[in-house]
């Protein structure tokens, strides 16, 4: 379904740096039964976030409040395992619009793109500059330009292109998303699947 | 002539439209659906007004959340049972094959497919689940997709896709008695890693895996979304065909002669290339078991426990995490840690061949006290099988407690929990923390592996009571 345009994103960031965090983690499968796209973002990390009783615990990351923003910053191969969306509608739901990372898991990456929260990978150094910075200084601020395909260290002026298709990044300059693409080829696809 | 890889000529039999740097308008033959990752696209299909475009391209099964226990009655978990209604009434509206809980072909969506002869060689197969990647044993492009991709399948019987890059992972030789293709993938897992695997779409070729059963390539296949990769695929043999003739969806008389002529081009040209290609030795292979919280912390069950040599600061505290986690030492030795539970079942592990092997291997003997054993079955055909075979009795004899088919205790999702700190070793295909219930512990191994551990109690590799049995004939 239609989502928000994204442009250029100036946000704080949320800090996240352990690696192979997989979408059991982001949202456990206990939560996935619902049959409306509706309150993911309250179990996002549900785990990780809350104790058995349900009651927050401090060291995690979210309930930091010196941490906050629309840029999750994550560790290497972010998203890998199940294929639920669940997972991007939770980050997405929370709060999030854009998730960086120096390594993304593949169908993780796809639904991302899908439902308009846009990843964006960087080199290895540059992630672990970006951590250092944040843990240095919780309000520095990442701009993220997906016109010019930059991200920059608003503080140092550090800044790195990442790659993105021009497709997609006109579906998610505009807030489009494939359906709309693919129907318009309805008479290619029938014409297709006759053939079958 | 161009030499081409199966998977590019699959791939490209499939294209109905290349974007220029852009993604491919993909056609996919088979789409498989269940109720978790369906109603959200069923939803917004109709809210767009919508139609699905060739309902009979799409077969559905309720799997993921279904109780294993009295699935003649209602469900008793409100939000499941939701879930479950919600599925049957949008297959009815829309003209869906299901095969619904009590009827002859229920079971999990990777088991059915296949079971069906829906699975057949060349096709593009997806499914709203990851280890979709299973039917890549037929020779097939087969992955999982999010809810957004369901909904286009829905709609317009295609997705948008960018080719993903091609590996081949080549075994060669005899695998060792007691080692099973379980054992291969967490192997091959434990050698690329966790993530070794994106970007790529891989083949499994050489002759250990042309050796294997069909059963035992869907092992592999299906976890080749554990290293990461969108799928893993095997060429189409005699194998592949022996296992499909005379299934209730394969082809039949000449129409079946013609199919098979077609499967047996199925094949990589001699002379194609790859981007990434890996060899190994099946005699290297032993029985394997994972220690962490990812399917790439695998060792042989004879192994210990890598330290932290040569790992960097971010590495050495994901580790330690997981290790914590997993209440394990860097190190340690394997064998002898106690366990508490096993689980033999899911798309990986849940098919009558396994059932069979662990029969084969607990006749006569007693599960240890310590443990609780839960086996659960793939499909009805698959219990229906076990109690024809006698295998049901030999398993309750043996102390396990056999369940009613469904994903159960893989991924958590009904009542088949694993309790927290508690050890499982399980035929599933991941650990990751929490997976077979919050707090669990899951240590994946194969179903040899998990029969050794049940009569012991603690981590054994099946070879040790393989040369028992040896010895006292």
């Amino acid at each position: 379904m239609a989502y928000d345009k994204f442009d250029v994103l100036t946000s704080r960031v949320v800090p996240l740096s352990s690696e192979n965090v997989d979408t059991d983690q982001i949202i456990p499968a206990r939560f996935l039964k619902a049959t409306e796209r509706k309150g993911f973002g309250d179990n996002l990390f549900r785990d990780w976030r809350y104790d058995k009783e349900g009651n927050p615990k401090p060291d995690f990351v979210l309930n930091d409040p010196t941490y906050s923003g629309k840029i999750l910053l994550a560790g290497k191969n972010f998203g890998s395992g199940s294929s639920r969306e669940h997972a991007v509608w939770a980050i997405y739901d929370y709060g999030f619009r854009c998730v960086v990372s120096s390594f993304f898991a593949d169908i993780f990456k796809n639904n991302c793109l899908n439902i308009g929260v846009l990843p964006v990978t960087i080199s290895p150094e540059f992630a672990e500059e970006l951590f250092t910075a944040v843990e240095a200084n919780p309000e520095a601020e990442i701009e993220v330009d997906i016109n010019k395909q930059t991200i920059t260290l608003l503080s140092t002026g550090k800044s790195e292109s990442f790659d993105i298709n021009s497709y997609k990044k006109q579906n998610m300059k505009n807030g489009f998303d494939d359906i709309d693409y693919l129907l318009n080829l309805k008479e290619e696809i029938v014409a297709f699947e006759a053939k079958r | 002539m161009e030499k081409k890889s199966l998977f590019d000529k699959i791939w490209d039999a499939h294209v109905i439209q290349s974007i220029p740097s852009g993604p491919d308008v993909f056609f996919i033959d088979k789409h498989f659906i269940h109720e978790v990752t369906s109603p959200v696209a069923f939803l917004n299909l109709e809210k767009r007004g919508n139609k699905v475009m060739f309902p009979e391209r799409t077969i559905a099964t309720p799997d993921h959340n279904v109780p294993t226990v009295d699935q003649d009655k209602t469900i008793k978990d409100q939000l499941s049972r939701m879930q479950v209604e919600k599925l049957r009434e949008n297959c009815k509206k829309h003209g869906i094959d299901l095969h619904d809980l009590g009827t002859d072909h229920h079971g999990i969506v990777h088991v059915i497919g296949p079971e069906l002869g829906i699975t057949q060689p060349g096709m593009t197969i997806v499914c709203g689940d990851s280890h979709t990647s299973t039917h890549g044993a037929f020779g097939t492009i087969a992955f999982g997709i999010g809810t957004s991709e369901v909904e286009m399948v829905f709609a317009t019987q295609c997705i948008m896709q960018a080719k993903p890059k091609k590996m081949r992972i080549t075994i060669d030789g005899e695998l060792g008695k007691g080692v099973t293709s379980k054992d291969i993938i967490l192997y091959i897992i434990a050698q690329i890693s966790a993530s070794g695997g994106t970007g790529y779409f891989i083949e499994y070729a050489g002759s250990a895996i042309r050796s294997l059963s069909m059963e035992a390539r869907m092992t592999i296949c299906n976890m080749s979304i554990e290293m990461g990769a969108r799928g893993g695929l095997i060429a189409p043999d005699e194998t592949t065909f022996e296992y499909l003739k005379g299934k209730q969806y394969s082809p039949k008389g000449e129409e079946w002669d013609k199919a098979v002529a077609h499967w047996k081009t199925l094949q990589t040209d001699e002379g194609a290339t790859f981007d990434v290609e890996y060899h190994y030795d099946a005699a290297d292979i032993e029985p394997m078991i994972t220690y962490g919280t990812n399917p790439g912390m695998g060792v042989k069950v004879r192994g210990n426990i890598p330290t932290t040599d040569g790992m960097n600061e971010s590495e050495n505290k994901s580790y330690i995490k997981s290790l914590d986690y997993m209440g394990f030492q860097p190190g340690e030795a394997m064998e002898g840690k106690k366990i508490d539970y096993v689980f033999v079942g899911s798309c990986t592990n849940g098919r009558i061949e396994d059932l069979r092997s662990v029969a084969e291997f607990v006749k006569g003997k007693q599960k240890a006290d310590n443990i609780t054993a839960w086996i659960v079955p793939g499909s009805r055909e698959v219990e229906k099988m076990a109690i024809e075979e006698g295998i049901v009795q030999i398993l309750e004899d043996a102390g396990f407690k056999l369940r009613q088919p469904g994903c159960s205790a893989c991924l958590a999702m009904n009542d088949d929990k694993i309790p927290s700190g508690k050890y499982a070793v399980s035929t599933s295909n991941r650990n990751f923390e929490g997976r077979q219930g919050p707090g669990s512990r899951t240590l994946l191994a194969s179903p040899l592996t998990v029969a050794a551990v049940a009569i012991t109690g603690m981590i054994t590799d099946p070879r040790d009571i393989i040369e028992e049995l040896v010895q006292e004939k």
